[in-house]
């Protein structure tokens, strides 16, 4: 749907002011039903058995000491649930191990009990033998020839004979002629950068309460990001039919990507199943991060050539990530992402999707750009620094803007990289001085951004308040932003709209949330929803007048004649036309069914001011500052959240966070003690500075936030960091051991 | 397996419950109690968000035994605003958008009190340390830090 120029920023009643959330109240006092708060009649605990070796074949599973132990209601195994349809094989596969376990703590067996501690000591009953195989965790060890395989018969066309099983898929985009545009560079730059495996480390673990009757009837309470995902996925590993799943969202303690797939859905189900009771499974800290799914690690090869001047004549990536136990890591997106600030006559990636024995990568907020973006943006930084230039003037001379065509295909309408950059080299911050062991450091990002199938329904109630009914759950402000779309278009106050996230038995199919797609996607949908009612009001008036319905318009609130010929009568408000409603016709509603596209591209430039001690290698953030372009903020002050919220895990992800595999392929730090994410007297403020460049594709000019500012900071702290040590780092996590070794190499030359 | 008999106060009401020897007050809380409002995100005393106040004492809950609570006060995030009227953290999180998804909150509006009860002027330095046990995955700290600065510049005007 296209930008409604009429709608000018000035016009706005509630879009781009700061109201209180509507679930801000529940929230502050602890009566928020997240997850783990539900409770039903009789229900039972669940608890799963999970593999202690990284790669193991399964050879026998006895559940009968288990099943004797009193207060035990059903054991379920990967043979409970039989056959599964091919697009769910590797979902349900990741979610209960079949032949293989394929890495440290995937799920082998599940129990349901009448108590916890039963449970406990049930799991511990299950005897499973298991025949130890050869493992890899690292994805360029699984890439050789000799590497243990962990999958026959996966590998696709694309990839050329002499690589490893593990290897499954070859892409690659670009355009131009890389070894043509290099000769004409003044200097190449040509290294390889590597990045840990991170965990989304969203605060509250999976967990979801099923239950499921005997005439095939099943519900389930979940914190996902998805429920119609869940219901879909779930119906399809079940064999139930989808109508018959009713899936409610409860509210998500975090996300970011890493609760868009099932783990505990489908084994709960089971086990609701075989006993006949309701069962709750929840996570511990533990299994969240052994064995749900943590991002891609990688190893990027980056070649750029560039002139004097500062212009790219050509860039290069090899881009391979190891995505965990199963197909599917997020590489191709990090290819398609690594170049796409750039307007280059030559450039190309090739990505390799590659296998290990981890467990499955899910998503993580813009998944797969942030490495693919710390590769480049520090080979740029490299390159400009080299020549003495500004790295901010060369990424301005280099940026992508209206009518470049991108390395990953399309020509981009209006875009705000451009604006991004200029703030950022106007802003204060840019000119600061710096102090000993202090250095600064800039980078760019980008993601494409998505829409999807998207359904609201508007309900006019009979005293005139609204109720919105939208189907993807709320993660960061949606609701609010959504009741303000609503207000904003139905022309009253924004404590006149309630929006409720509908169970899958109440909308049609709804995309998970995710692809920074709600606030675009679902507000679309929820200003066209309240268009078809305010086309419903104003023929309500029309019969009500005896005139035409096209000589009624909407207005601030109220239906009014218009034009020359419609009479006049006196404005009948939303609250007279609702009040009335059931004699001119009945109930008034309006909804909106839509895969939504339009999205509009997303570009964010980040700076960061560090300070490096030469004597640890530890590293302080002093000052960091966001530009972004949000398309029109809606909610100023959670489009600052998302930008704040990224570029902190940016600074875990660049700083501290890893997976850290042992020789046994074990992970070593499967707790918040040791994988440490950024706490409070880590950082500094973090400043935001909101770019306003109209999505040409959405009514109000909107554009999602969510992912691109986890994009740059890997980038911008490397810079930062590599100019306080005086030494390039080109390997994430940053930490203090590794920094320090690469200062003291530096000064033996 | 016998149960422990525990007489405790709760956000100063008299509260008895049985529990397992191996129960934590977490445990006790959200599953003997009913109060959800506290919550489990490690298990293990590393992210704060099951926080509570035990004779005005700030820890994890889910590192106390629910038998310990025997004869102590115990305060939780469900006793934090009297009635309709919300504590004034509570409202200036809200208005200063310092919650994203909510899960941290409690803990963090529990941590965030028991600092203010103790120093009414906490530089910003102060708050992060003091906050340091609370982990937060979605906001970056800014507005929570910010919210709980000005909770304390209001409060203390009213003061």
């Amino acid at each position: 749907m296209a930008l409604d120029d009429t709608k000018k920023i000035k016009d706005f009643k509630v879009v781009g002011t700061r109201p209180n959330r509507p679930d801000g109240i529940d929230k502050v006092t602890g009566r928020a039903r997240f997850g783990a708060d539900m409770v039903a009649p009789g229900m039972l605990t669940g608890r799963i058995l999970r593999s202690p070796h990284a790669h193991a074949r399964i050879l026998r599973i006895d559940t009968s000491k288990a099943e004797a132990l009193p207060g035990v209601k059903a054991v379920v195994t990967r043979a409970d649930f039989g056959d599964v349809p091919d697009h769910v094989a590797d979902v349900m596969d990741n979610c209960m191990a079949g032949a293989k376990a394929l890495y440290d703590g995937h799920a082998v067996a599940a129990i349901a009990a009448n108590s916890a501690a039963v449970a406990r000591k049930a799991i511990r009953l299950i005897e499973v033998e298991y025949e130890v195989l050869p493992h890899v965790t690292d994805v360029d060890e699984a890439m050789k020839p000799g590497a243990p395989v962990l999958h026959e018969g996966r590998q696709q066309e694309t990839v050329p004979e002499g690589l490893s099983g593990n290897v499954i898929a070859r892409s690659e985009f670009g355009h131009g002629d890389i070894e043509a545009g290099l000769k004409q560079a003044d200097r190449v730059v040509e290294r390889t950068y590597r990045t840990g495996a991170t965990h989304q480390g969203y605060i509250e673990p999976h967990a979801c309460l099923a239950t499921m009757s005997a005439d095939g009837q099943g519900d389930l309470w979940v914190c996902t990001q998805g429920h119609y995902m869940v219901r879909n996925v779930c119906a399809a590993i079940l064999g139930m039919e989808q109508g018959q799943l009713r899936v409610t969202a409860s509210e998500i303690g975090g996300g970011f990507g890493g609760k868009t797939v099932v783990f505990l859905e489908p084994v709960a189900l089971m086990l609701a199943k075989k006993s006949g009771r309701p069962v709750k499974m929840v996570m511990s800290r533990s299994e969240v991060l052994r064995a749900t799914g943590p991002t891609a690690s990688s190893s990027i090869d980056v070649r750029i050539g560039m002139k004097t001047d500062g212009r790219i004549t050509a860039a290069f990536a090899e881009l391979r990530y190891q995505g965990g136990a199963y197909p599917g890591s997020p590489v191709d997106m990090g290819s398609m992402s690594a170049f796409a600030p750039y307007d280059l006559e030559n450039v190309k990636t090739v990505g390799w999707d590659v296998v290990s024995n981890r467990p499955k990568a899910a998503a993580y907020r813009a998944p797969g750009a942030p490495m693919a973006a710390f590769a480049v943006e520090s080979a740029i930084d490299e390159l400009a620094k080299g020549f003495g230039l500004d790295p901010l003037a060369v990424r301005l001379m280099n940026g992508a803007k209206e009518g470049t065509k991108a390395s990953y295909g399309p020509t981009y309408p209006a875009i705000g990289l451009m604006a991004t950059l200029e703030a950022a080299h106007t802003h204060p911050h840019w000119t600061a001085p710096l102090g000993e062991n202090q250095g600064r450091g800039v980078a760019c990002g980008f993601w494409f951004n998505f829409g999807g199938d998207t359904c609201v329904s508007l309900n006019v109630t009979p005293d005139g308040t609204v109720t919105v009914s939208e189907g993807n759950p709320d993660i960061g402000g949606s609701r609010a932003s959504m009741t303000m779309m609503a207000a904003e278009e139905l022309g009253i106050p924004y404590d006149q709209v309630r929006t409720v996230i509908a169970d899958t038995g109440s909308l049609g199919q709804n995309e998970v949330t995710d692809g920074s797609r709600v606030t675009f996607a679902v507000g679309l949908a929820t200003i066209e929803a309240a268009r078809a009612a305010k086309r419903e009001m104003c023929k309500r008036a029309a019969m009500i007048w005896g005139i035409d319905a096209d000589a009624v318009e909407w207005e601030d609130g109220a239906a009014r004649p218009a034009g020359p010929n419609a009479g006049k009568f006196p404005p009948m408000t939303l609250k007279e036309i609702a009040a009335i409603a059931s004699n001119t016709g009945g109930p008034i509603a309006g909804h909106h069914e839509v895969n939504a596209e339009g999205a509009g591209v997303s570009f964010g430039t980040h700076m960061v001011d560090v300070e490096v001690d030469p004597d640890t290698g530890a590293t302080k953030i002093l000052r960091y500052t966001v530009f972004q372009d949000a398309g029109r903020a809606v909610h100023p002050a959670y489009v600052e959240g998302q930008f704040q919220g990224g570029a902190v895990q940016g600074i875990g992800w660049a700083l501290n966070e890893e997976y850290i595999y042992g020789e046994d392929g074990i992970l070593q730090n499967a707790g918040f003690l040791d994988y440490r994410i950024p706490v409070a007297s880590d950082l500094p403020m973090i400043d935001t500075v909101i770019l306003e460049i109209p999505n040409p594709g959405h009514p109000y000019g909107v554009r999602g936030v969510g992912e691109t500012p986890i994009v740059p900071p890997l980038a911008a702290v490397a810079n930062a960091v590599s100019a306080a040590a005086g030494v390039r780092m080109t390997r994430l996590p940053m930490s203090p051991p590794r920094v320090l070794a690469a200062i003291q190499e530096a000064a033996r030359g | 397996m016998s149960r422990i008999h525990v007489t405790t106060t709760i956000n100063g009401d008299e509260t008895e419950f049985l529990c397992d020897a191996e129960a934590t007050l977490l445990d006790v809380l959200r599953d003997e109690l009913g109060l959800t409002g506290t919550k489990e995100g490690c298990g293990t005393g590393d992210c704060g968000a099951c926080s509570v106040t035990v004779d005005g004492r700030l820890l994890c809950s889910c590192l106390m035994l629910g038998a310990e609570a025997e004869g102590r006060e115990i305060a939780t995030i469900e006793g934090m605003a009297a009635g309709e009227v919300l504590h004034p953290l509570q409202q200036k999180f809200i208005e200063m958008a310092a919650l994203q998804c909510g899960i941290c909150t409690p803990g963090i509006l529990v941590a965030a009190k028991s600092l203010l009860e103790r120093n009414l002027d906490p530089s910003e330095e102060e708050v992060r340390y003091w906050l340091a046990g609370n982990l937060c995955r979605c906001t970056g700290y800014d507005k929570i830090i910010r919210a709980v600065m000005e909770t304390a510049a209001d409060m203390r005007r009213a003061s």
